[in-house]
């Protein structure tokens, strides 16, 4: 994880297109400029990060399950619980399941857990787009190698 | 059994707060009622949910975008009731 760069997920450790769920983790790191400022003396993640860490876990689901046709933009956020505090250095395990696929848009619902303890969950709308550039599209292939994005899934 | 219209105004009176006897079948949801495009988002799920249907946004946006349609012709409640009576008749006849 770099929370500078919004780099949230560390790697795909479970996705199933059928079922339409993804499971990934997520390594809080134990120093980050972000904790410099939330909060001196008393580091947390702050919770729209938790909220980015579970949009973006319903993105690779979505990817997946679009077969990187389209590319999903976080449109809401909705019913969004920061159950308990997420310190540096925890592992978050993230899971997202897909709640319904409309004509151009998408809803999840994702939960974070520490430990097998639920720390945040939300359901999240999706706006789905063509992908604007080449730019884009080879910056997501980049990060779906590194995060290590079942191909398969996607491969005629 | 309520109406398709009946059903449509509460979803859209519960979704964005709109006082339900201030929709008729004549409303625009856009211009007359204020919906924006993430609030009808919302009611696009509800309907899809409803209805068992899934109403063809990003088709009849194209088809506004490219002048081959008018907003009336999918925003006017009454005429969005009859495009999701047909979908669901067409979901029937296919089932």
């Amino acid at each position: 994880m770099q929370l500078e760069y919004f780099h949230m997920i560390d790697r795909i450790v479970g996705l199933n297109v059928d079922e339409k769920k993804i499971a990934v983790e997520a390594q809080v790191p134990m120093e980050s400029t972000v904790f410099e400022g939330h909060f001196p003396g008393y580091p947390l993640m702050p919770g729209v990060l938790l909220i980015e860490s579970m949009a973006q876990a319903s993105g690779w689901l979505l990817l997946g399950v679009l077969k990187f046709e389209r590319m999903p933009i976080l449109a809401a956020v909705k019913e969004a619980k920061v159950r308990g505090s997420v310190l540096p250095g925890e592992l978050m395990s993230i899971e997202a399941g897909l709640v319904h696929e409309g004509s151009g848009y998408a809803m999840t619902e994702a939960k974070i857990r520490v430990g097998g303890k639920l720390r945040a969950n939300s359901t999240l709308t999706f706006t789905l787009i063509p992908f604007p550039n080449a730019d884009m599209r080879s910056h997501m292939d980049a990060i779906a190698k590194r995060v290590g994005f079942p191909q398969q899934t996607v491969s005629p | 059994m309520s109406s398709t219209f009946d059903q449509v105004a509460t979803i859209i009176a519960e979704t964005c707060d709109i006082p339900r006897d201030t929709i008729t079948p004549d409303s625009h949801a856009i211009d007359d009622l204020g919906i924006d495009s993430l609030d009808f988002l919302d009611i696009a799920f509800a309907i899809d949910k409803q209805f068992g249907i899934k109403l063809p946004l990003e088709k009849w946006t194209q088809e506004v975008n490219d002048g081959k349609a008018t907003t009336e012709q999918y925003f006017v409640l009454k005429n969005l009731c009859a495009r999701i009576d047909e979908l669901v008749a067409a979901k029937g006849a296919s089932a």
